[in-house]
């Protein structure tokens, strides 16, 4: 349901503002959202000064600046370090994105905030837990139906038809779209969201799969594909420059067309 | 969500179901105005004053923006549907458009109207 308030037990209350790197003569002041499931004190947001000259450009940079040289037990996720794994997406200056790719130097006005995907549960400082999300990504069977007899080799495809998956099967489903949905953020139980609808269309898009109408007919619903209201939050947030929300409305008027 | 930075095409969003809701009490409004001109001169009268206040002018005013900006986010809706405008460049413009075109067209619609005598 709608929630415009967090939770009294999610309140953001104080936080630790850290010392300054001793020796460092430029800074970047950095605020982070703080909570650790098992001390039981509400969230908080910490300042940390990161040293530029001792760091590289991105906001991930400045985050494992952070955890290597000021505080350890600061948490998040990251792996590939450049925008190919989704696994550092979060939100920053009030914008889901992935830490890697964005410059530290392009966030305006004073400190880089930093907080957690919105209305995700946490599971520890900038960690959602994103079970729901991958359950949605999973019940539109993100994989190639056929009934026709499989080939000796591959299954062809035309180039032309190839390209039709162009904008759509680059989603590194990073969930950067989905959270920053206010639909998602008020009906995710129901509603699927910008990042398995892409995906749906994706498998729906695809001239080699034979579900077609399956793939339609379990969208058809008021909740699972009708929640998109074209916000167009998704198109913006998108860090592979993505248009979820173009691909939702392919999806509807699919489901017009195949009743003509 | 309150760390979420605003985007246009996200308020203008909210603004167009607010519109929305407005307009049902600016029906209701009309639907008054009509049923006292249908039972008589002395409740017409009474709904004149009324409308003919600067509240009921300020009501009228933004009555007049709800329904055109409704309107005009609407056929914006409309385009979506249909497929087009998802760019980014386009749906900025779109949403420009039905923002500055509903304010344009209801200030229009003012001036007309007093020019030709409506606003006595």
């Amino acid at each position: 349901m709608v929630e415009f308030a967090l939770p009294k037990n999610s309140k953001i209350t104080g936080g630790k503002t850290w010392p300054k790197p001793a020796g460092a003569t430029e800074f970047r002041e950095f605020r982070v959202y703080r909570w650790n499931p098992d001390d039981g004190k509400n969230p908080s947001v910490d300042t940390y000064y990161v040293d530029t000259n001792d760091c590289g450009p991105m906001v991930l940079d400045g985050l494992i600046w952070i955890k290597n040289h000021i505080d350890p037990s600061l948490t998040f996720r990251r792996s590939c370090r450049e925008g190919v794994c989704g696994s550092c997406a979060m939100n920053i200056d009030g914008q889901n994105t992935l830490a890697c790719t964005r410059s530290m130097h392009d966030v305006k006005d004073g400190a880089v905030k930093i907080n957690p995907l919105p209305h995700q549960p946490v599971v520890k400082d900038l960690v959602p837990d994103l079970t729901n999300f991958y359950a949605q990504y999973a019940s539109v069977e993100p994989w190639l139906k056929t009934t026709s007899p499989t080939p000796q080799k591959e299954w062809r495809q035309s180039h032309e038809d190839r390209e039709k998956l162009d904008g759509l099967y680059e989603c590194i489903l990073c969930a950067c779209c989905s959270t920053s949905c206010p639909s998602y953020w008020w009906n995710s139980d129901r509603y699927l969201g910008p990042a398995a609808l892409l995906q749906a269309n994706r498998w729906v898009s695809d001239s080699r799969d034979e579900a077609t109408g399956e793939r339609l007919d379990n969208l058809e619903d008021p909740f699972r594909l009708y929640r998109c209201h074209t916000i167009m939050n998704c198109a913006k947030a998108c860090p592979k420059g993505l248009n979820p929300a173009e691909a939702i409305a392919e999806l509807k008027l699919k489901m017009v067309e195949r009743q003509i | 969500m309150q760390i979420y930075r605003w985007t246009l095409t996200m308020a203008l969003s909210i603004v167009h179901r607010a519109t929305g809701i407005a307009l049902y009490v600016g029906t209701l409004l009309l639907a008054w105005w009509l049923i006292a001109a249908a039972s008589g001169p002395a409740a017409y009268a009474h709904v004149q004053a009324f409308t003919g206040s600067i509240i009921g002018r300020l009501i009228m005013f933004g009555y007049t923006w709800a329904l055109m900006h409704h309107m005009l986010s609407g056929i914006r809706h409309f385009v979506w549907d249909l497929g087009y405008g998802f760019k980014a460049n386009e749906r900025e413009a779109l949403t420009w458009g039905a923002l500055i075109g509903g304010i344009a067209l209801t200030v229009l619609i003012w001036i007309i109207a007093y020019a030709t005598g409506g606003g006595r």
